[in-house]
C-alpha cells in the first residue's frame, strides 16, 4: 500500500499516468490480504446473523396467526421493525446509524464498525428468510408433533427448524452473498476487505488491473459460496441425496 | 375406553358464531373400531382435533377411561395427549427423518434414553410389518409403508385409544386393505379403542364394528354397522351399501326389494319364497356378504302378479324385509320415499298401490 503512494507524493509526473496504477506482482499483496479482510467480516457478521435471525424467525413465524404463540400486535411489531431494517438501503442505512455504531464499538471506521450495520441489514434479511422457509413447512408436522407430546420448543426444533434446513440453508447461501456485496458497500467507511480495494484502486484511481482484478476474485468468491451452500442443501435433502448417489453410481438406492 | 360427551364446539363470537359440533355423544368401548363419516365441512377434522386435544372444546368433555382430558391446563395437556395415539394422512412423516426415526419422535419428546427408545422402535417396526425398511426415509416408502409407520409412530407411548384421522384417505384400495386388516389385528392385540375418522362409506364396511354419521355438526343418525345394513329404513344402512346397478324386471313382473333383517335367513331363500308363493321369483341383483362375522345381504327380485301382503309375509318367516321398488326409468335402487311411507313391512298403507 506504500508504494503507490510514495509515488502519489513525488507529484513529478515521471513517465504516463498509467504509473500510478499498481504494478502486476504486487497485486495479489494488494488483493488477498483484502479478500482475507473481507471473509473476516463477512463471516464474523453471518454468526451474528444465523444467531439471532434464527431465533427471530421463528419467533415471528409462531407469532402469526397459526403459529405456535399467536399474538397479532407482537407479531405486527416485530414484522414492522424487521421490515424498516429491510427498506433501508444498505449505505443509508450504514450511515443513519453511525451514533449507534460508535456507541457498540467505539468507532465509526474499521471492521468494527462495518459489522454493526452489516449485522443489523443481514438479521434483518435473514428473519424474513427463516419466517419463510418455515411457512413452506406442511402444518401438519406441526399438528403431529403436538399430538405426540411435543413442548412448544420441541416442535420449533424438530417440526418446523429441522424441516425447513434445506431451505434456511439456501437462503444462508443468498444471505452471505449479499453480505459480501454490502462489505464492498462497508469498505467506502473505510472497513477494508476487497471492496475498499476496489473502490480506492480500482474506481477513484482508474486502476483498470485492480478493478478486474477484485472482480474476478468478488465472482470466484461469490461462486464458490453458491457451491458450497448448493451441496449443504443436498446434503440436507434425503432425496435430493438419493439422485446424487444414483447419478454417482448408476445402481437404483440400496436397500 | 373414550366417550365424547356433550362436545361442543364453537368457532367465532356473537352474530359470527359458527357451531361446528352440536353436542355429540358417543363412546367407543376398548376392543372396538368406531366410525364417523361424512362429507366434508361436516365437522370431521375439527372432532379429530379436539380428541387428539389439539383443540378445546367449547363445552362438553373428552374422557379416557373415565378421566376427563379436556379441562386441563396447557402442561397436562401435553401429557394427557400422550394416551391418545393419533394417524394422520399419509403425509405426516418428516421428510428429514427416517423410518426408525420417525417412529421414535413420541419417544424422543418423552426424553426416553435412547437405548430404550431404539429397542421400542425396533419392536414397533416390527409390529407393523416394516423392519426391513428402518433406514428408509419417507420418499422411499410407498404411501401404504408411510401410513404403516405412522401406525406405529401412533402406537410408540402405547396408548388406549388410537385416533385415526382420515388415515387411508388417498391410499390405494390394495394400501387401504392393508392398512385396514392392520387396525384390526392391533385392535384385537392391544385391546385398543379406535375413533376411525373418513369420508369413504366403502373403508367404513371393512373396518368399524359401529359407525356414526355427522353432518353439519351433529349426529344424524349412528348404530351398529350389522343393524345398520340389517336395517331397510336406515339411511345410513343404505349409504352403507355400495350402489350396484342391477336387471330391470321382466314385462309384467312387480320389482321388490329384500333386505336380510335377521341372521339365521336360510341361503336357499330364492327357491322357499318361489314355492311359498307358487310363482317363479327372477333374480335382479343381490349382494350378500358377511360384515364382522354376520351375514347380511339385500336382494333386488322381479316377481309375477302375487299378492303383496303374501309375498311380505312370506319374506318375513325367512328372515327378510320386502319393500315395493316403483321403477322409475332412472332409478334402479329403491326410492327413498318408499322407506319412508313405510315404517314396518308388516301394516303398510302403501302396499296398496302396487296392487
Amino acid at each position: 500500500m506504500s508504494a503507490p503512494l510514495s509515488s502519489l507524493a513525488t507529484g513529478i509526473p515521471t513517465a504516463l499516468p498509467i504509473s500510478n496504477n499498481v504494478p502486476i506482482p504486487e497485486i495479489p499483496a494488494l488483493v488477498f490480504p483484502a479478500l482475507l479482510d473481507t471473509l473476516i467480516m463477512v463471516g464474523i457478521v453471518m454468526v451474528i446473523v444465523v444467531l439471532l435471525g434464527v431465533p427471530l424467525g421463528a419467533l415471528v413465524h409462531n407469532l402469526a396467526p397459526g403459529g405456535l404463540f399467536e399474538n397479532p400486535a407482537l407479531h405486527q411489531t416485530i414484522s414492522w421493525i424487521v421490515s424498516i431494517g429491510r427498506s433501508l438501503p444498505f449505505l443509508i442505512l450504514m450511515a443513519s446509524i453511525v451514533p449507534f455504531t460508535r456507541f457498540i464499538t467505539g468507532t465509526n471506521i474499521g471492521i468494527a464498525a462495518a459489522v454493526v450495520p452489516m449485522a443489523i441489514a443481514g438479521i434483518a434479511f435473514f428473519t424474513r428468510i427463516v419466517e419463510n422457509s418455515l411457512r413452506a413447512v406442511p402444518h401438519t408436522l406441526v399438528r403431529v408433533a403436538r399430538a405426540s407430546g411435543a413442548s412448544p420448543l420441541q416442535i420449533i426444533r424438530t417440526a418446523q427448524l429441522s424441516e425447513a434446513l434445506p431451505a434456511i440453508i439456501g437462503g444462508l447461501t443468498i444471505n452471505t452473498i449479499a453480505m459480501i456485496e454490502y462489505s464492498a458497500i462497508a469498505g467506502t467507511i473505510g472497513a477494508g476487505g476487497i471492496g475498499y480495494v476496489a473502490v480506492t484502486y480500482g474506481y477513484q484511481r482508474f486502476d483498470n488491473t485492480v478493478m478486474l482484478a477484485t472482480i474476478i476474485i468478488l465472482v470466484a468468491t461469490v461462486a464458490s459460496v453458491q457451491l458450497l451452500g448448493d451441496r449443504l442443501v443436498r446434503l440436507a435433502t434425503p432425496h435430493a441425496r438419493d439422485r446424487q448417489a444414483r447419478r454417482a453410481k448408476a445402481m437404483p438406492v440400496p436397500a | 375406553m373414550i366417550s365424547i360427551e356433550q362436545l361442543t364446539k364453537v368457532y367465532g363470537h356473537g352474530a359470527h358464531a359458527t357451531v361446528v359440533l352440536d353436542r355429540l355423544d358417543f363412546r367407543v368401548d376398548a376392543g372396538e373400531i368406531f366410525a364417523v363419516v361424512g362429507p366434508s365441512g361436516a365437522g370431521k377434522s375439527t372432532l379429530a382435533q379436539c380428541v387428539n386435544l389439539l383443540e378445546r372444546p367449547t363445552s362438553g368433555s373428552v374422557l379416557v377411561n373415565g378421566e376427563n382430558l379436556s379441562q386441563l391446563g396447557e402442561r397436562q395437556l401435553r401429557a394427557a395427549r400422550r394416551r391418545i395415539g393419533t394417524i394422520f394422512q399419509s403425509d405426516g412423516l418428516y421428510s428429514r427423518r427416517t423410518a426408525a426415526q420417525n417412529v421414535a419422535l413420541p419417544l424422543e419428546y418423552l426424553g426416553v434414553t435412547s437405548a430404550e427408545a431404539n429397542r421400542r422402535v425396533a419392536e414397533l417396526l416390527d409390529r407393523v410389518g416394516l423392519s426391513d425398511r428402518a433406514g428408509h426415509y419417507p420418499h422411499q416408502l410407498s404411501g401404504g409403508q408411510r401410513q404403516r409407520v405412522g401406525i406405529a409412530r401412533a402406537l410408540a407411548l402405547r396408548p388406549l385409544v388410537l385416533l385415526s384421522d382420515e388415515a387411508t384417505s388417498g391410499l390405494d384400495p390394495e394400501s387401504t386393505a392393508s392398512i385396514v386388516s392392520l387396525l384390526k389385528e392391533l385392535r384385537n392385540d392391544l385391546d385398543l379403542s379406535i375413533l376411525f375418522i373418513t369420508h369413504e362409506m366403502d373403508t367404513v364396511l371393512q373396518v368399524a364394528d359401529a359407525v356414526a354419521r355427522l353432518d353439519k355438526g351433529h349426529i344424524v343418525e349412528s348404530g351398529r354397522i350389522v343393524d345398520l345394513l340389517r336395517d331397510p329404513a336406515s339411511a345410513l344402512g343404505r349409504a352403507l351399501r355400495p350402489a350396484r346397478p342391477h336387471a330391470a324386471p321382466q314385462q309384467g313382473e312387480t320389482h321388490w326389494f329384500l333386505s336380510y333383517t335377521s341372521a339365521v335367513v336360510p341361503a336357499d331363500w330364492v327357491l322357499r319364497l318361489a314355492s311359498e308363493l307358487d310363482t317363479p321369483v327372477s333374480v335382479l341383483g343381490a349382494s350378500i356378504e358377511t360384515v364382522a362375522g354376520q351375514t347380511v345381504g339385500h336382494a333386488s327380485i322381479g316377481v309375477r302378479a302375487v299378492d303383496p301382503a303374501r309375498l311380505v309375509a312370506a319374506a318375513h318367516q325367512l328372515g327378510l324385509d320386502a319393500r315395493p321398488v316403483f321403477d322409475r326409468p332412472d332409478a334402479a335402487v329403491p326410492a327413498i320415499s318408499v322407506d319412508a311411507a313405510i315404517p314396518t313391512a308388516e301394516s303398510s298403507p302403501a302396499l296398496e298401490r302396487v296392487a
